[in-house]
């Protein structure tokens, strides 16, 4: 019995550091930027919600918000469910190029997409004739470019999986391609369709960096209007408002879509071995052309970023990369574009490294099996806490370490690790998400097996757990480092001036007049999507089924 | 009556199915017998609809279905796994083909508790396919596949996910729900006790290949060749000297002519006075007999069974009686002396 419990304490004491972490670094300012709110003289003050709710330009907002993400999702689901089916149930040359395509939008940093999209719809860009620059059309496109590779990847995998003869039986029994979609692969697909359309809408309605590099002081979502009214009217009393109603909403849509999707007993029973991609026949036309106008839609912002970037006057050259060493055009920025990059990639290397960390510890705890209710409702709880902050605006985050660690004995605010905190704590909830499935899939009977041989825990972790997780856990650090390094939202409240990331010189860089300012952001724009593509490229190659998944 | 003629699937420069072909009588049951991966899969897919065809003809009742899609077909298909659809209940499942077809309401209930009542569920109509053990599953896909009153019905390995117990007792089973509603069908399987209690003929499936085709008695006493005998479960084959050798032990009326000779496992029996003569080399207790390894002289090492109280010790010589009901003598010699230990 002493062992057990030493195993017992020692469990607690592991759950203790991120439990402790999440507590300070998320939970703390949380509540430091709701008590702005609604804690006035020393008591609660509840009128700021309908003050606040009852101004015109916060139901403006509320009402965009609500209905560009929807827009967004259901264009997004409508988009990528065929894209999924094309590139994952069909058998064609260049298959795995275009599935990588498809992704590579999710993990370019917020502002290259806005400022790619920016520079499609200008007067002068490709689509300039279309005159969508400044609207809200821009505003949904690139959050659809976004966002399709969620449906792509999370519908697909299902797909992929999905056991082929289930259909051939319904066809056999009489039922056209249209009925066996309709009532036979579409209700397997649902739980994947609605955990992709939450997430979709998710990061929809919490889009940050995107917005406001497309929407300016125009169209604004709750994002992008609690960063205006924190840092332009120092209102803080109505940001924090419209940051309860933001996690109010997400908590809400997070539960419906848990029921939504455990409502009735849909065992998924996945056979991988039996469901072989087939050669593309003529029925399978409109998906085709659906994914050729998807990849069109995808490779158009980031073709027109890359010319335009090499794009001097009236002619070519590299002017725009050489003035990333300068400080920009009246010296708009206090650091050259190098300098931050540099700054991005030290940042990222420790957000990472806490990220994994914390990642790892948790991932471990939740996935253990649980023996007896209360430890399988503290499971589910901690793994429900660390899904937060995926849903609470990063703005808010920023926000609140600024109002709530500064001062002894959490003075951080000028601590190089700030950033690399807050940046963890974004990360966190994908770190977690990655490594879950991957450890919840290991036979508890392994480990048994290992024991009887004589393997101590620690052992048995080492020889079972590590051989399965290591390629997983690689795959998260490097989702946590491409998050990292285009992470916008808490970083441009917490970074210094002086150390500014690449993402948040590239804002300051197209928030200034001059076309050579804007070049720079071209530029700039390019090299940090390299990095990060570059970098997913060799997570990618890890090949994680269940990266990034919900 | 379905007719295949000449049937071959490629893919990928593979032939899955080759030049195969096949009748199948209304009202028969007819197994396609090979072991996995021999393209009796495929065969039924490409049947049903599923494959491209490479070349050659499939047809019903005259009518070649070279135009006709799956879904037109009028024919049911029935996985090992059952393959039932998981978001809905038992009696959706079974009334599936019904409901496409715009049936009214109440005659679906009525036909899927009737169907049920035919499988032995009645009363399951409200479950979940989830909540149904493995047999159950597999009579509720079978239930499903008959609803729609199919001209053919074709069964992929409908038992061999069960255990041996429920397998046999559900063979019978279909096969009397089968007789009962008349339906032709075709089942593909590698398991012997499948094809015995199913099915009214059999074919002899190995490479893409139909090796045999027959009633079962007929293919099951007469394999036409080595191949087809090894599959049959004759896992050892005699030829030349040793298969005369053999026949002449066992009393053949004409020696001189044979060939080849194919034996099951149980072909050799110790007895005292038998006329070959061996050193036990191993010994098995089973429930029924003692299968044993003999080294027979002028034959090599072989299969032999003994009575479960005789007294078998290892290195003892012992007698062996032959039992030419156990063998069969083939028409063509066998290329060389070859043993399947896995083929029973």
């Amino acid at each position: 019995m002493r062992g057990n419990w030493g195993l017992r304490l020692g469990t607690v004491a592991l759950a203790v550091v991120p439990v402790a972490f999440l507590g300070v670094f998320f939970l703390l300012p949380l509540s430091g930027m709701l008590a702005q709110g609604f804690w006035v003289d020393g008591s609660l003050d509840l009128s700021s919600l309908s003050q606040t709710l009852s101004r015109p330009r916060v139901q403006r907002v509320l009402w965009f918000t609500a209905w560009a993400s929807l827009t967004a999702t259901a264009v997004t689901v409508v988009l990528g469910v065929p894209v999924a089916y094309a590139l994952y149930r069909l058998d064609f040359p260049g298959r795995q190029s275009l599935r990588a395509l498809v992704v590579m939008p999710f993990v370019l940093p917020t502002v290259v997409v806005g400022v790619a999209f920016r520079t499609l719809f200008a007067p002068a860009g490709p689509f300039g004739f279309l005159g969508l620059d400044g609207t809200p059309v821009a505003i949904l496109a690139a959050l659809i470019f976004f966002n399709l590779a969620v449906v792509v990847r999370t519908v697909g995998g299902l797909w992929e999986g999905l056991d082929r003869r289930r259909e051939d039986a319904a066809a056999a029994l009489g039922a056209t391609p249209w009925q066996v979609l309709r009532t036979v692969t579409l209700p397997a697909l649902k739980p994947g369709i609605v955990s992709a359309a939450t997430v979709v809408f998710l990061f929809c309605s919490t889009a940050f960096g995107v917005v406001l590099t497309l929407g300016g002081l125009r169209y604004g979502t709750v994002e992008t209007e609690i960063y205006i009214l924190t840092t332009q009217f120092l209102d803080l009393r109505a940001a924090a408002v419209l940051s309860v109603v933001q996690l109010f909403a997400v908590v809400v849509l997070l539960l419906l879509a848990g029921r939504t999707r455990g409502g009735r007993a849909t065992a998924l029973e996945r056979s991988g071995a039996r469901s072989s991609a087939r050669r593309p026949g003529r029925r399978d036309l409109p998906a085709l052309t659906v994914t050729g106008l998807v990849v069109l839609f995808l490779g158009a912002p980031l073709l027109t970023l890359v010319t335009r970037s090499l794009r001097v006057g009236d002619g070519w050259g590299l002017a725009n990369y050489r003035s990333l060493g300068t400080t920009g055009e009246g010296t708009a920025l206090l650091v050259p574009v190098w300098t931050a990059l540099e700054n991005s990639l030290r940042i990222a290397v420790d957000a990472t490294l806490l990220a994994l960390a914390l990642g790892l510890t948790v991932a471990f705890l939740v996935s253990r099996p649980a023996r007896g209710h209360a430890q399988r409702r503290g499971k589910a709880v901690l793994d429900g806490l660390f899904m937060l902050p995926l849903g609470v605006s990063a703005v808010t985050i920023g926000f609140g370490f600024l109002i709530t660690l500064d001062e002894p004995p959490l003075d951080l605010r000028s601590s190089p690790l700030l950033v690399p905190i807050a940046q963890a704590m974004v990360a966190l909830p994908l770190v977690v998400r990655t490594l879950v499935p991957v450890l919840r899939s290991i036979d508890p009977r392994q480990r048994q097996a290992a024991a009887t041989l004589g393997a101590s825990p620690l052992r048995s972790l080492l020889v079972v757990d590590l051989p399965l997780a290591w390629r997983p856990a690689l795959a998260a650090a490097g989702l946590a480092f491409a998050v990292s390094l285009g992470e916008f939202g808490a970083t441009s409240f917490l970074a210094r001036s002086d150390r500014p990331t690449l993402p948040v010189v590239i804002y300051q860089l197209i928030s200034r007049p001059g076309a050579e300012n804007f070049g720079t952001a071209l530029a700039a724009s390019v090299v940090l999507g390299v990095v990060t593509v570059s970098v997913m490229g060799v997570v990618e190659r890890l090949r994680v089924g269940s990266m990034g998944s919900f | 009556m379905l007719t295949v003629r000449n049937l071959t699937v490629r893919f990928d420069g593979v032939t899955a199915v080759d030049d195969v072909s096949l009748d199948l009588p209304t009202g028969e049951v007819l197994a396609v017998l090979g072991p996995s991966g021999c393209g009796k899969s495929t065969l039924l897919r490409a049947i049903a609809g599923l494959e491209a065809l490479s070349s050659g003809t499939v047809a019903f009742d005259g009518q070649d279905l070279a135009g006709t899609p799956t879904h037109k077909r009028g024919f049911a298909l029935m996985f090992q796994d059952g393959q039932l659809f998981p978001h809905q209940s038992v009696a959706a499942n079974v009334g599936y083909a019904l409901r496409l077809r715009g049936t009214p309401k109440a005659s679906v209930a009525t036909r899927v508790a009737s169907l049920l009542d035919l499988v032995g569920l009645p009363g399951h109509g409200d479950r979940l396919p989830v909540e149904l053990s493995g047999g159950e599953r597999q009579r509720v896909a079978l239930a499903r596949s008959l609803a729609a009153d199919p001209r053919l019905l074709l069964l992929d390995e409908p038992l061999s996910a069960l255990d041996r117990e429920l397998r046999e007792r559900l063979a019978g089973d279909l096969r009397g729900i089968l007789g009962r509603a008349g339906t032709t069908a075709l089942l593909v399987t590698h398991d012997h006790d499948e094809v015995w209690t199913v099915a009214d003929r059999v074919a002899v499936m190995q490479a893409g290949r139909i090796l045999q085709a027959g009633t079962l008695d007929e293919v099951w006493r007469f394999p036409v060749s080595g191949e087809a005998a090894l599959l049959l479960g004759y896992p050892t084959i005699l030829e030349g000297d040793a298969a005369r050798l053999l026949a002449r032990a066992g009393d053949h009326e004409d020696v001189e002519s044979v060939g080849a000779i194919a034996l099951r496992r149980s072909a050799l029996r110790v007895d005292e006075v038998g006329r070959l003569g061996g050193r036990v080399l191993s010994a098995t207790l089973t429930p029924d007999v003692v299968r044993l390894r003999v080294l027979v002289e002028g034959l090599g090492e072989m299969h032999a069974v003994a009575p479960q109280d005789t007294d078998v010790r290892i290195d003892h010589d012992v007698r062996l009686r032959v039992d030419m009901g156990r063998t069969a003598v083939l028409p063509e010699p066998a290329p060389a002396r070859r043993e399947d230990p896995a083929v029973r």
